[in-house]
């Protein structure tokens, strides 16, 4: 019943876009009407299945194609990743009638709404595919789907450009998937998404089971290494699809890595490590190359990596635990992971909403121009707040609810004899840094954006945005809100979800609720906003009416806005811990000379796997295919003669 | 319900108690440089006249000004609240506390950076920017600590950790809790702004780091600010103390007194080393506290062995 309602609204999603395609103004309204129904019913259902105590509803078509059956199922896991995805997908489709209006953007805008629709219902598709073949069908339209979202202002060189190295990068992870079904079902018999028997995961097949499926859906997740499309496709997307690709499609990526290693009963030991190995790379390193950026999306953008870094040492966690039989580990490493997936796709979406906000009132994201932005934008402000609060993992919002379950789950292993918990419970010292960065980086990122005052003459006013951009906004930070004061209430969720994933386990999983007394963060969340406010009013009414004056600049009497500090003189002390990965680049000249005459400095990060390593060497064995030309001479009589020599090669081999 | 209790008795002796030790800080700096020195109770003195005092505002700045000192006492407060100062448990003790005692301590920071950021003051900019860098350095320091005690204690709540005086028993866990000792007090001294990582008695804006982010607060705002900063550095030497304190539950008058002891003699060491030492150069600040972070790190490996 509610995989059919999710089925139904997955198709009505599918089909949404078709009336903006014929192009104007109420056709495109049409197309945003349906998708927020679409997202209402899908949601509705996906929560019903994951809320209320449901055994997993599975569908079978009745039709074959070719030799494979396609099948479909709501699970506890699948649900917990369709809520965020509905719920995102609706709101953006919301945000967009703002945004991408199609009284401004014209046909542009009819085809951004299609293949919005387009791709979110693969989203949901992926999730619920029951089979390899389903999987993989839904996992290819979402990958194109997300290429025409990101390459929606093509009149831009550098869109088109990222347009394209996401392209390159999700087909070379769609061919590792290929690789992984095919070797499972040659394991197996079946495309079917079932446990394996015990004994497969030893040896080189184990270790390709695990390499694929890392490196396949890796490179969706953005994992560090793969991470090389995200950034650039985060910031040329328009807001809303910056919001639906970092706060849900991301995530079918981790989706994909729980739901496969998962299956195998008896992981090898190394799994995990490698796992918590690969967070820990993509945590510090995504956070650090953050503070480097100028560009406020391309910023959000690496937080993105971060987080997927910080699901990822769940994950890893909970595959420790799974090798070393202690259940534990498993329910509180992959109960963090996944809540972590579901409070990104709420703060993360939030901040792209916002940063959406800052750079249609602005017409920049550049940070060294904006600045001052909460007194001409406050509501904006006081949203993106939430979220920079949230994603810095501070309590009493949902980051820190996550992250203090994967915190348990380190601190348990650490009582362990065996050292692959011990080696697990080293991440909570990495988990503290990332969380100390991440604090670092959204103090600059909402400091240089919202306060202050302006650092360059923008030719736009700034204002608040309209409801349409406002509304998803305030929902989100609403949530983000409601998990962290009360997170008792997801927990039987994350309960479902957990044992969903684990198939298999003896016996019940052990209680999050149990382990966690998450109660006791509600009842200590509320304290604190009680104590909150009983400074905040007494401060306000101690201070009420209070002389204005200006800044104190130590004694200097012409201050000026370009003398505050600037988001790259604010990472600096950072950046310069982190030079040996980020490898910044610098120019400008030095103050030389007891009068100066001239002085300047720029600095910018590039991404050190794509611009450092990545493109040289891609250019490089670019140059060296120029040869081949050389085969290709155009004349036909030389055709027919590769065609004779083939044919010659062929008789004598076979 | 006794932990109510509790927690009204613990937060009022905390709140009268903090400011005695920033007395003592300078009554130790003053012998050091030969003068007589105020009196202990000076800080009380300066609280009540900030309170007192009419505030002004920057132009640049908005509501965000005023909510840093606010989240900063906040803060503060539920640090009160997780912190095992009584000899049993803390008013508030659950498994995994510790993470958000650390947690809320960094909200604080959050909102007070932000506060400094709001003025659009090149200094305050300044100053904001080493807080938030050179904490991102103590944090891991603080949990590789908790990593150790928690391995050696078997709980992961502050009261849990701290709860057995495991210094007494050398061959088990003392070098461990010893050398987490060490390790917490140069993330005491950093966390606090002390000498050698900051210097809060110094002139010179450009160099300072937790002053210069609060040179526009004043009146009330600026006396919320030191209040929550003495708590804090009180929290940061009770954590130190009931690491060291072999009393434990023996009896409640000796370790009460044990208590106040050695939070004096923290404060005493504070001062002792803010007068004899210079403040470091910035950029030797992050080696200094990377040194804590191993510090505690071998820690966690001598428990591991154990």
């Amino acid at each position: 019943m509610r995989l059919d309602l999710v089925l139904g609204a997955t198709a009505l999603m599918a089909a949404s876009g078709l009336p903006a395609l014929l192009g104007g103004r109420v056709a495109t309204r049409a197309s945003a009407v349906l998708q927020v129904v679409a997202a209402g019913l899908g949601g509705a259902g996906a929560a019903g299945a994951l809320f209320a105590a449901a055994p997993p509803a599975a569908l079978a078509l009745p039709w074959r194609l070719a030799v494979f059956e396609v099948g479909f199922r709501l699970d506890g896991l699948a649900a917990l990743f369709l809520v965020p995805i509905f719920l995102v997908a609706g709101l953006g489709a919301i945000y967009a009638e703002e945004t991408w209006p199609a009284a401004a953007r014209g046909r542009g805008a009819g085809r951004l709404r299609f293949f919005y629709g387009l791709t979110a219902a693969a989203m949901a598709l992926v999730v619920v595919a029951a089979d390899g073949v389903a999987l993989l069908v839904a996992w290819e339209a979402m990958a194109i789907g997300a290429y025409f979202l990101v390459v929606a202002d093509d009149r831009e060189e550098a869109v088109r450009e990222a347009g394209w190295i996401y392209l390159a990068a999700t087909h070379a992870g769609t061919l590792c998937l290929f690789g992984l079904f095919a070797l499972l079902r040659g394991a197996t018999g079946s495309f079917e998404l079932a446990p394996l028997p015990a004994g497969l995961a030893g040896g080189g097949f184990g270790a390709a089971i695990f390499l694929l499926t890392v490196a396949g859906f890796g490179v969706k997740a953005g994992i560090m290494p793969l991470h090389v499309w995200l950034p650039g496709a985060h910031s040329a997307a328009p807001s809303h699809v910056s919001a639906v690709m970092s706060g849900v499609l991301i995530k079918i990526g981790v989706y994909g890595i729980i739901r496969v290693l998962f299956l195998v009963p008896d992981p090898p030991p190394w799994w995990g490590g490698a796992l918590l190995a690969i967070g820990a790379v993509s945590g510090v390193l995504g956070v650090a190359f953050a503070l480097g950026q100028h560009d406020l999306k391309r910023l959000l953008a690496y937080h993105s990596v971060e987080n997927i870094g910080i699901i990822v040492l769940g994950v890893g966690l909970a595959l420790v635990g799974r090798a070393a039989g202690e259940p534990v580990w498993v329910a509180l490493g992959l109960g963090g992971a996944l809540l972590h997936v579901v409070n990104h796709a709420l703060f993360k979406s939030l901040l792209f909403f916002g940063a959406g906000a800052v750079a249609h009132a602005t017409g920049t994201r550049d940070l060294e121009r904006l600045g001052g932005l909460g007194k001409t934008m406050p509501r904006t402000a006081a949203l993106f707040l939430v979220g920079a609060v949230a994603i810095s993992g501070l309590p009493p919002l949902n980051g820190f609810v996550s992250e203090w379950l994967l915190y348990l789950g380190f601190f348990g292993a650490v009582q362990s004899e065996s050292a692959a918990g011990l080696g697990a419970a080293l991440m909570a010292p990495l988990l503290a840094l990332i969380g100390a960065l991440a604090l670092a980086c959204f103090v600059k990122a909402f400091g240089i954006v919202f306060l202050g005052s302006p650092r360059a003459v923008l030719t736009a006013r700034p204002h608040d945005p309209g409801a349409a951009m406002l509304a998803p906004m305030a929902v989100l930070a609403l949530l983000c809100a409601a998990i962290g004061l009360a997170p008792q209430t997801i927990v039987p969720a994350l309960e479902r979800a957990v044992a969903a994933a684990v198939p298999g386990a003896a016996g019940a999983p052990p209680a999050l609720a149990e382990i966690g007394r998450v109660g006791v963060l509600s009842a200590v969340a509320l304290g604190f906003l009680a104590a909150l406010a009983a400074f905040g009013l007494w401060l306000s009414a101690r201070t009420r009416g209070a002389p204005r004056a200006v800044t104190w600049d130590c004694g200097y009497h012409a201050p000026s806005p370009r003398m505050q500090s600037s988001g790259s003189s604010f990472a600096a002390t950072l950046l310069g811990t982190f030079r040996w990965a980020l490898r910044p680049v610098e120019q400008g000249q030095p103050v030389r000379g007891t009068f100066p005459v001239r002085a300047s400095f720029h600095s910018r990060v590039p991404d050190t796997v794509l611009d450092r390593f990545l493109l040289p060497v891609l250019r490089r064995l670019a140059r060296l295919t120029l040869y081949a030309r050389y085969l290709q001479q155009g004349r036909l009589q030389v055709y027919l003669l590769y065609v004779a020599v083939t044919l010659l090669v062929l008789l004598a081999l076979v | 319900m006794p932990s109510v209790l509790q927690l009204a008795v613990q937060t009022l002796l905390a709140v009268l108690l903090a400011p005695v030790l920033f007395g003592v800080i300078r009554r130790t700096k003053a012998f050091f440089a030969g003068r007589t020195g105020a009196p202990l109770w000076q800080p009380y003195f300066d609280l009540v006249k900030l309170l007192r005092k009419r505030t002004v505002l920057s132009s640049t700045s908005t509501w965000v000004f005023l909510a840093g000192p606010v989240a900063l006492a906040a803060a503060a407060l539920l640090g009160v609240a997780l912190m095992p100062l009584g000899p049993g448990a803390a008013p508030v003790a659950f498994g995994g506390d510790a993470v958000l005692f650390v947690y809320a301590l960094a909200l604080g920071r959050f909102v007070l950076a932000l506060s400094a950021l709001d003025t659009g003051s090149s200094f305050e900019g300044l100053g904001a920017s080493r807080e938030v860098s050179f904490a991102a350095l103590a944090e891991p320091a603080l949990f590789f600590g908790f990593l150790a005690l928690a391995r050696l204690s078997g709980s992961f709540s502050l009261s849990g950790m701290l709860d057995r005086p495991l210094l007494v028993r050398w061959p088990d866990g003392g070098p461990a809790v010893a050398l987490i000792a060490a390790g917490w007090f140069l993330v005491l001294l950093a966390e606090n702004s002390r000498v050698p990582f900051d210097d809060p008695s110094t002139h010179l804006e450009l160099t300072m780091i937790h002053e210069v982010m609060i040179l526009d607060h004043s009146g009330p705002a600026l006396g919320l600010v030191l209040w929550a900063s003495m708590l804090k550095f009180l929290l940061f030497a009770a954590l130190l103390v009931r690491l060291l304190l072999p009393v434990g539950e023996s009896d409640a008058a000796v370790y009460a007194a044990g208590l106040v002891v050695g939070l004096l003699l923290v404060a005493l060491a504070v001062g002792v080393v803010e007068s004899s030492l210079a403040r470091l150069r910035l950029v030797r600040v992050p080696q200094l506290l990377v040194s804590a972070c191993l510090l505690c790190a071998f820690a966690f490996l001598l428990a591991a062995r154990s």
